[in-house]
C-alpha cells in the first residue's frame, strides 16, 4: 500500500513539474527571442498559463479521422505516454527518495525509454495521413540510430562507477562529478547531450515533427486531450532524460547540504533543469537538419566516437585496477 | 514534362514502384501564402513536382482598366504587398513615360529612398521566413524570424511617419510623390539604418558560423547560369547564379545613376549564394539610403498639382513598358493609354511569377525538407504571382 501511495505522489509530482517545464521553456525561449512570453493568465508573469493550456485542451473536441485505424489511433497516445512515466520509477531523487532503486536501474531506464517509438509509430500509422506516415518513417530511422550512441554514452559512467545502480553511480561521484573527469568526462557529456537532443526529437533533430515540412508530423491528426497526452509524454521523456543526465554526469543530488533529502532533491532538480535548459538553448538557436544528414551524423560520427570513448574508458578503468571513482 | 510524370504514379502501390503523392498547400505552414505543390515522392526523395497557382487571383489587370491614373497607384501596391513601394513606382513610371511627364529631382530622390527602404524591409521578411522554413516555428528559425521582424518594424515605422500607412502606402503619384519628408524624419531614418547595419553583422555571425544552417543551404537547389537565363528568373536568384544584371544599373530610372553602389553577384547558384546576394544587397541599400539623405535636393515633390478629383490626370495616346528592380527582381508594367483618365490595357510582369517557374527544374532529386528551403530562397509573394 505504501508503494502505491508513493507511486501516486510521484506521478502527480512528475506531471506537475513537466507542466511547468513547458512554462519555463516558453519564458526562456521568449527571452532569447526578445519577447516576453506568456504574461496574461495569472500574475505575475502568467504563471497560470500551463493550467489554462491544459484546460483548453481538455475541453476541445476530440476528432478521429474517418479513415483512421481507430484502435491504433486511440491507443497511440497512451502507449506513448506510459514508458515516459515509467522511467521515473527507478530515478532516485535523493538518498532513499525514489520509488525503486533497482540494481539494474540504468538498464531499466534505457529499455523502457526506447519503447516510446512504438507509440510514436502507432500514431503515425493509425492517423492514415501522409504527413504522419512520413513522420513515422523518419521517427523509426532516427530513434533507432540514436538509441545506440545514447546507450553507449550512458555506459561510460557505468564503467567508471562499476555499477548499473543509479544511486551507486551517484555515490561514486562523491569525489568528482563524472563530467569533471579529464577529457573523457567532457566528451562523453557532449555526446550524451547530442544523443539526448536526438532522442527527444528536438531542433536540430526534430525531423519527425518538422512543422514547416510535415505540418506536425505524427501528431498532425490528434486534437484535444490526445494531443495533450502526446505533448505531456514528450516533455515527460525530456525531463526523464535530463534527470538521467544529472544522475550520470552531474552528480545527482550531491551538493552542499545534500545529506537532507529535501536539499538533495532540490540539487538534483536544479541539475536536471540545467540540462533541460541546455537542450532548450540549442533548440532555439539552430535550424533543423535533413533526414540523411541526421543519419550520417549518427552512424558516421557519433557512433564511432562513442565507441572509441567507451573503449578508452574501459582501458583506463582496467589500467587503474578497476577503481577509478 | 515532370507534371505528366507526377500524374502517372500509382499511389501507395505495393508492386515495387512505391510512390506517394503528397499535397503541400495551399494551406501549409510553408506555403508562403497560397501555393500548392503536388509532390511525387519515392521515400523521402522527390520524383516530380506539379505546382498549382491562382488561389490569390484578384483581377488586378482588369482592375487597372477601370480605375483612373490617380486611383490605381494605391491599388498597385496590393500586387506585391511585401514591397508595395516598388509596384506603385512601376505603374506611375509607365504612365509618366507615355505622357512624357517630367518628375522633379527631389521626387526622384524620394522615390529611390523609399524603394531602397522597401528593399531592406522586404529582405528582412525574406530572411525571417526562410529561416522559419528551415528551422521551424519551434526552433532556431523562429528566433531569426522574430529578430528580422523587429528590424522590419523599424522600417515600417518610418513609412508610417511618412505616409500614414504601414503596408500599402499610396506614396507615388503621376508626376512625383504625394508626401514630403516630415520634420526630423531624415535623422530618424539615419538612426534606423545605422541600427539595422549593426544588426546585420549579428545575423551573419549567427547564421554563417552555424553548421546546421550551412549544410541546409549550401549545395541545395543549384541553379546553373544557363538554366537561370533559359527560365528567365530575375533579381537575387539571377545574380546568385552568376549573371551580373540589375536594372538599377543597366537601365537606370529615377536618378539611380547619381548614386554609387555595387551589384553583388555570387556564382554558387545554391540557396547559400542567394542568401549571400541578399545579405550584400541589404548593405548596398543602406549605402544608397545614406547617399540619398546626404544629397537630397530642395524643390517641389511633384510636377503636377495636388490631386483634387479622380479623373484629374489624363495621359495621351501611347503605350510603353516600364520596369523596376524590385526586391524579388524585375517588376514590369505594360500600359496602353488612349487619352482618357484610365488606361486602355494594363499587364503586370511579376518577379515572383517568373522566379517560381524554376521550381520544377531544381526540386526533383531533393528531399522533402529541401523543398521548403528552396521555396524560401526563391522568396515568392503570392499577391504578385496571381495578381
Amino acid at each position: 500500500m505504501r508503494d502505491v501511495i508513493a507511486a501516486f505522489i510521484l506521478l502527480n509530482a512528475v506531471v506537475l513539474i513537466v507542466t511547468y517545464l513547458t512554462y519555463v521553456e516558453r519564458k526562456f525561449a521568449a527571452r532569447m527571442q526578445s519577447r516576453i512570453g506568456p504574461y496574461r493568465v495569472g500574475r505575475p508573469h502568467g504563471w497560470l498559463q500551463p493550467i489554462a493550456d491544459a484546460i483548453k485542451l481538455l475541453i476541445k473536441e476530440d476528432i478521429v479521422p474517418a479513415l483512421a485505424d481507430r484502435p491504433v489511433y486511440n491507443l497511440a497516445p497512451i502507449v506513448f505516454l506510459i514508458p515516459s512515466l515509467l522511467i521515473f520509477a527507478t530515478i532516485p531523487f535523493a538518498p532513499g527518495l525514489g520509488l525503486a532503486d533497482l540494481n539494474i536501474g540504468i538498464l531499466f531506464f534505457l529499455a523502457v525509454s526506447s519503447l516510446e517509438i512504438v507509440g510514436l509509430f502507432m500514431g503515425g500509422w493509425g492517423s492514415n495521413n501522409k504527413y504522419a506516415l512520413l513522420s513515422a518513417m523518419r521517427a523509426v530511422n532516427q530513434i533507432i540510430s540514436y538509441e545506440v550512441p545514447f546507450v553507449l554514452t550512458a555506459l561510460i559512467p557505468v564503467l567508471l562507477a562499476g555499477s548499473l545502480q543509479l544511486s551507486a553511480i551517484v555515490e561514486s561521484q562523491r569525489g568528482l562529478w563524472f563530467v569533471a573527469y579529464p577529457v573523457i568526462g567532457q566528451l562523453a557529456f557532449i555526446a550524451f547531450i547530442i544523443a539526448t537532443i536526438a532522442s527527444e526529437n528536438r531542433v536540430p533533430f526534430d525531423i519527425l515533427e518538422a512543422e514547416s515540412e510535415l505540418v506536425a508530423g505524427f501528431r498532425v491528426e490528434y486534437s484535444g486531450m490526445k494531443f495533450a497526452l502526446i505533448q505531456l509524454a514528450e516533455y515527460t521523456h525530456m525531463f526523464g532524460v535530463s534527470c538521467l543526465g544529472a544522475l550520470l554526469f552531474l552528480g545527482g543530488w550531491l551538493g552542499p547540504g545534500s545529506a537532507h533529502p529535501v536539499v538533495g532533491a532540490a540539487w538534483f532538480l536544479l541539475k536536471a533543469l540545467f540540462i533541460f535548459l541546455l537542450v532548450t538553448w540549442v533548440r532555439w538557436s539552430f535550424v533543423r537538419i535533413r533526414v540523411d544528414q541526421i543519419l550520417g551524423l549518427s552512424w558516421k560520427v557519433l557512433l564511432p566516437a562513442t565507441l572509441i570513448l567507451l573503449m578508452a574508458t574501459g582501458f583506463w578503468v582496467a589500467w587503474s585496477g578497476g577503481r577509478v571513482a | 514534362m515532370p507534371d505528366l510524370e507526377a500524374r502517372r504514379v500509382i499511389e501507395l502501390g505495393y508492386g515495387g514502384n512505391e510512390r506517394l503523392v503528397m499535397n503541400m498547400g495551399p494551406q501549409h505552414p510553408s506555403a508562403h501564402g497560397v501555393f500548392r505543390m503536388i509532390l511525387t515522392l519515392e521515400g523521402e526523395t522527390i520524383a516530380a513536382l506539379d505546382s498549382v497557382i491562382g488561389y490569390l487571383h484578384r483581377c488586378h489587370e482588369k482592375l487597372g482598366e477601370t480605375l483612373t491614373y490617380a486611383q490605381y497607384p494605391s491599388i498597385a501596391s496590393k500586387t506585391d504587398y511585401v514591397a508595395a513601394m516598388t509596384s506603385e513606382l512601376t505603374y506611375v513610371m509607365a504612365a509618366e513615360r507615355i505622357g512624357k511627364i517630367e518628375v522633379p529631382k527631389r521626387a526622384q530622390y524620394l522615390r529611390v529612398l523609399v524603394a531602397e527602404l522597401q528593399r531592406i524591409a522586404s529582405h528582412c521578411l525574406w530572411l525571417g521566413t526562410w529561416c522559419l522554413d528551415m528551422g521551424g516555428a519551434l526552433g532556431g528559425g523562429a528566433t531569426v524570424f522574430l529578430y528580422c521582424f523587429r528590424e522590419r518594424e523599424l522600417v515600417l515605422d518610418l513609412f508610417e511617419a511618412l505616409t500614414g500607412a504601414r503596408l500599402l502606402y499610396g506614396f507615388h503619384q503621376v508626376g512625383g510623390t504625394r508626401y514630403d519628408l516630415p520634420e526630423g524624419w531624415a535623422q530618424r531614418c539615419r538612426d534606423t539604418v545605422a541600427l539595422i547595419d549593426r544588426r546585420l553583422d549579428e545575423y551573419e555571425d549567427m547564421l554563417e558560423s552555424n553548421t546546421p544552417f550551412l549544410i541546409r543551404s549550401q549545395g541545395v537547389g543549384v541553379v546553373s547560369r544557363e538554366l537561370a537565363q533559359e527560365v528567365g528568373i530575375a533579381g537575387p536568384l539571377l545574380r546568385g547564379s552568376g549573371v551580373d544584371f540589375d536594372i538599377r544599373r543597366d537601365d537606370p530610372y529615377s536618378s539611380y545613376g547619381d548614386f554609387d553602389f555595387k551589384i553583388p553577384v555570387e556564382t554558387g547558384g545554391d540557396c547559400y549564394a542567394r542568401y549571400r546576394v541578399r545579405m550584400q544587397e541589404f548593405r548596398e541599400s543602406i549605402r544608397i539610403v545614406r547617399q540619398v539623405l546626404d544629397g537630397l535636393p530642395e524643390g517641389p515633390i511633384s510636377s503636377k498639382p495636388a490631386l483634387k478629383s479622380v479623373g484629374q490626370v489624363r495621359i495621351p495616346k501611347g503605350e510603353t513598358y516600364a520596369r523596376v528592380e524590385g526586391p524579388r527582381g524585375e517588376v514590369g508594367c505594360y500600359l496602353i493609354a488612349d487619352g482618357g483618365p484610365k488606361p486602355y490595357r494594363m499587364k503586370w510582369r511579376g518577379a515572383s511569377f517568373s522566379n517560381l517557374a524554376i521550381l520544377p527544374h531544381i526540386v526533383p532529386g531533393h528531399k522533402v525538407a529541401d523543398v521548403v528551403a528552396i521555396m524560401g530562397s526563391v522568396d515568392p509573394v503570392f499577391g504578385e504571382v496571381d495578381r
